[in-house]
């Protein structure tokens, strides 16, 4: 035990004067620690885009909640039912009932034009037609302000994220749509989902008022439990009267948030590891300064009897000590500037607005720290060989 | 100019620090470099744009169809030289991943329409005679290896056939070039009349117009005519310059260019301070030898201009060289398959690399070479 603990005692004495001696060097120092931030701050602050983009469509599924859409479409947008088809779909084994019927909804979905408030400019903003049931499909959807729109009238719903995105989206307020004014009666939440960046309205007048006769995009069906998924699956499929494809919905954002997120997370990642490697020449230039600037005090040491480990050791504990500084200060930019921050963009998939919040999750402030780790340690180990390497005589005759 | 060994001696004095400092400048440019790119790649549409070029879709939703019948109307009214449309057919080769977009055009008045897609003229004329004929653009092409000739079968969610199919196969006859570098040579255009006959539903509409005005200062008069055309009809228009539909399209993809501007200014801050410090130190530890140079009758201009040059000849040299890779890296081509299309470097942002390099290198020579240059002679060399 003594050889050991002696050798901790030398390698925290040795590390003690290093980190007493960085005021010496505040610019080198000052210039590491900023750097390494800046790569932790970036790193978290693109992938927290990522995260906050897969959240409210992770949000937006619930296991017992399945989607019906024609069979080849991967969003509602490009799918297509008659009245003849989701009705026998709302007829279907496994849905959940009330007492106003089977749990279905039969829903339409087409994109209203109305400007961003952040720039002015006209987005493609998702409005959906939802029957009756709409409501009891999605049990996290509530209305929070105002009341919930009149079945047969030109009433609409409002989704939270929408309202504080788009311009003019306010209870009371009239919108165009189609051609005629409808009026705004409710904002409405649904646990942070993808459908509070949406608009809503009854399907049968939306069917209306967008020429689209008796059709529909997709059926919304509450199951009695998530096992009961299969059994309805397979009714569905098996039907030789449809040609649908059956999807839970948490599977079904799942999927649709995969262009965004591998986007993101790409060139996120890419981004990154090229200033991680930017970083690294910068810590390494902070540790090779350090060192030279203290080849004789090292050198004395070694002649003490300090043993070259525990040199290698401390000098490498020094270079992390300055990049976790850098990685953490780094990590609190990114939470403070980034977290919550609102933001809309295109979903590719579903050709319309998706309103979101970035979101710095713990695991991307640990990530981005784990980062900062790497990058002290490849910038300390070849100063630190050399330091040790060096023979004491030639050291100690730089004076 | 005969300082130059000297200054490049300077440089070199301590090589490992030097190589250090001058490798994150070279990974800085690279990330400029692909940060540019990516910009290009979302907002670039704006700048190739055609300015005599309106685009015209429904009022109420651009995903609402418009009748065909548009066309010769469009064609009326004066100041409209050429008028076409195009159609979202949203097909997918093998796996939606494999996004590219497809549209039904009439061939022809499509060329014309938009020349910057080069279409050999023996191509063309295989297209007029072959009803499922398709072309598609060269990065399409190479990407999938098609050859003129191949059958290429696309499955349409939107649009199913007459015989309740959804592939449609077409016959590749021609592979089309950009007129110009920046031209996008993804999408595969086919024929709008075998379309037309070939779907069970929407026949006689189309999804968007394109129109050519013959006076481009006067598109503002064309757009108010397309509009009022069109005015308490069943299909109202929306018209506008195809820049401006093409901004509005970009911006919707979220404040892209807010964000990378943001990213690069934290890269060059960084970047600022490595090579300052680099260089304060440099200046620091030869503070005796700028005595001798100033005691041997070296002026205080000449000694800041030496100074100074060390560190912009440092960050040109390296951030030349950062940009040149990132262009080579760049011009391979897009790092998400498939997602950005436009995924390129042009010359303009080199030429701003460029000039921030110069600046990078007056910015973190300018204290310290002030510094060389306000020392006292009699100072420094006691320093010896």
């Amino acid at each position: 035990m003594a050889p050991l603990f002696n050798w901790l005692l030398q390698v925290s004495a040795i590390t003690r004067f290093g980190l007493m001696s960085l005021p010496r060097r505040k610019g080198a120092v000052a210039a590491t620690i900023l750097g390494v931030a800046g790569v932790v701050a970036v790193l978290v602050g693109v992938l927290s885009i990522a995260a906050g983009f897969r959240r409210v469509l992770a949000m937006s599924g619930s296991p017992d909640v399945a989607i019906v859409l024609r069979s080849g479409a991967d969003s509602e947008m490009v799918s297509g039912l008659t009245r003849q088809e989701t009705r026998v779909i709302s007829d279907a084994p496994g849905i959940a009932r009330s007492a106003r019927g089977s749990l279905a909804s039969a829903e339409l979905w087409v994109i209203l034009d109305l400007p961003k408030r952040s720039t002015g400019t006209d987005a493609n903003v998702p409005m959906r037609g939802v029957e009756r049931n709409g409501l009891e499909v999605r049990p996290g959807v509530r209305v929070v302000e105002g009341r919930m729109f009149e079945l047969g009238k030109n009433e609409v719903i409002v989704g939270r994220g929408a309202a504080s995105s788009f311009q003019g989206l306010e209870v009371g307020k009239m919108i165009k749509v189609a051609h005629g004014q409808w009026l705004i009666t409710g904002i409405f939440t649904a646990n942070g989902g993808v459908s509070e960046s949406e608009i809503w309205t009854d399907a049968h007048v939306l069917q209306e008022a967008y020429r689209r006769g008796d059709t529909f995009q997709s059926v919304y069906a509450r199951l009695n439990s998530p096992g009961d998924f299969q059994t309805f699956k397979d009714a569905l499929t098996s039907n030789p009267r449809l040609s649908v494809k059956v999807e839970r919905q948490s599977d079904f954002y799942a999927g649709q948030s995969e262009t965004m997120t591998r986007l993101i997370t790409t060139l996120g990642v890419l981004i990154a590891s090229l200033m991680a490697i930017g970083a690294v020449f910068g810590a390494l230039n902070t540790m090779y300064g350090a060192v030279a600037a203290r080849t004789r005090e090292i050198a004395t040491l070694r002649a003490l009897g300090f043993g070259s480990a525990a040199i290698l050791v401390s000098l490498m504990m020094e270079s992390l000590a300055l990049a976790l500084a850098g990685g953490v200060v780094g990590a609190v930019v990114a939470r403070l500037a980034f977290n919550n921050l609102q933001a809309s963009t295109m979903n590719f998939q579903s050709f319309s607005q998706v309103v979101f919040a970035f979101k710095v999750t713990p695991d991307l402030l640990v990530r981005g720290v784990l980062w900062s780790a790497i990058i002290g340690l490849c910038g300390g180990i070849f100063p630190a060989l050399r330091a040790c390497r060096l023979p004491i005589a030639t050291a100690l005759r730089e004076l | 100019m005969k300082f130059l060994p000297l200054i490049w001696h300077s440089l070199t004095r301590k090589k490992l620090r030097a190589s250090l400092t001058f490798l994150s400048i070279v990974v800085a440019f690279i990330l400029f470099g692909f940060l540019c790119a990516i910009n290009e790649a979302l907002v670039g549409g704006v700048a190739v744009a055609g300015a005599d070029r309106l685009i015209v879709r429904d009022k109420v939703s651009i995903i609402n169809m418009m009748p065909v019948t548009y066309k010769e109307k469009m064609e009326r009214i004066p100041g409209v030289q050429l008028a076409t449309h195009q159609t979202w057919f949203g097909g997918i080769y093998q796996d939606p991943k494999n996004f590219f977009m497809q549209n039904p055009v009439e061939p022809e008045v499509f060329l014309k329409m938009f020349p910057e897609f080069a279409l050999p003229k023996d191509q063309l004329k295989v297209w007029l005679a072959t009803r499922d004929g398709a072309v598609v653009g060269r990065k399409t092409a190479e990407r999938f290896g098609w050859k003129i000739g191949d059958k290429i079968p696309l499955m349409s969610p939107i649009w199913p056939k007459t015989d309740n199919t959804q592939v449609w196969t077409f016959t590749l006859v021609g592979i089309y070039d950009g007129a110009e570098k920046r031209t996008d040579t993804t999408a595969l255009f086919f024929r709008y009349d075998y379309f037309d006959e070939a779907r069970i539903w929407g026949k006689g509409t189309v999804g968007w117009y394109s129109i050519r005005v013959k006076d481009p200062a006067r598109a503002a008069e064309v757009v108010r005519a397309v509009d009022a055309e069109f005015e308490n009809s069943a299909n109202e228009t929306k018209t506008e310059p195809e820049r401006a539909f093409v901004q509005a399209w970009a911006s919707q993809i979220g404040d892209i260019t807010l964000i990378v501007s943001t990213i690069l200014a934290a890269v060059f801050f960084t970047l600022l301070l490595v090579t300052g410090n680099a260089m304060a130190q440099a200046v620091r530890e030869r503070t005796g030898e700028l005595g001798v140079l100033k005691a041997v009758g070296f002026t205080n201009g000449r000694v800041l201009t030496m100074v100074l040059s060390e560190a912009c000849l440092m960050t040109v040299v390296a951030g030349t060289l950062g940009l040149g890779l990132g262009w080579m890296i760049i011009s391979r081509g897009d790092p998400t398959g498939g997602l950005l299309p436009m995924f390129a470097l042009p010359f303009h942002h080199l030429l701003t690399g460029f000039a921030i390099a110069v600046a990078l290198g007056v910015a973190s020579g300018i204290l310290p070479a002030l510094h060389a240059m306000t020392l006292g002679v009699a100072e420094a060399l006691r320093r010896i």
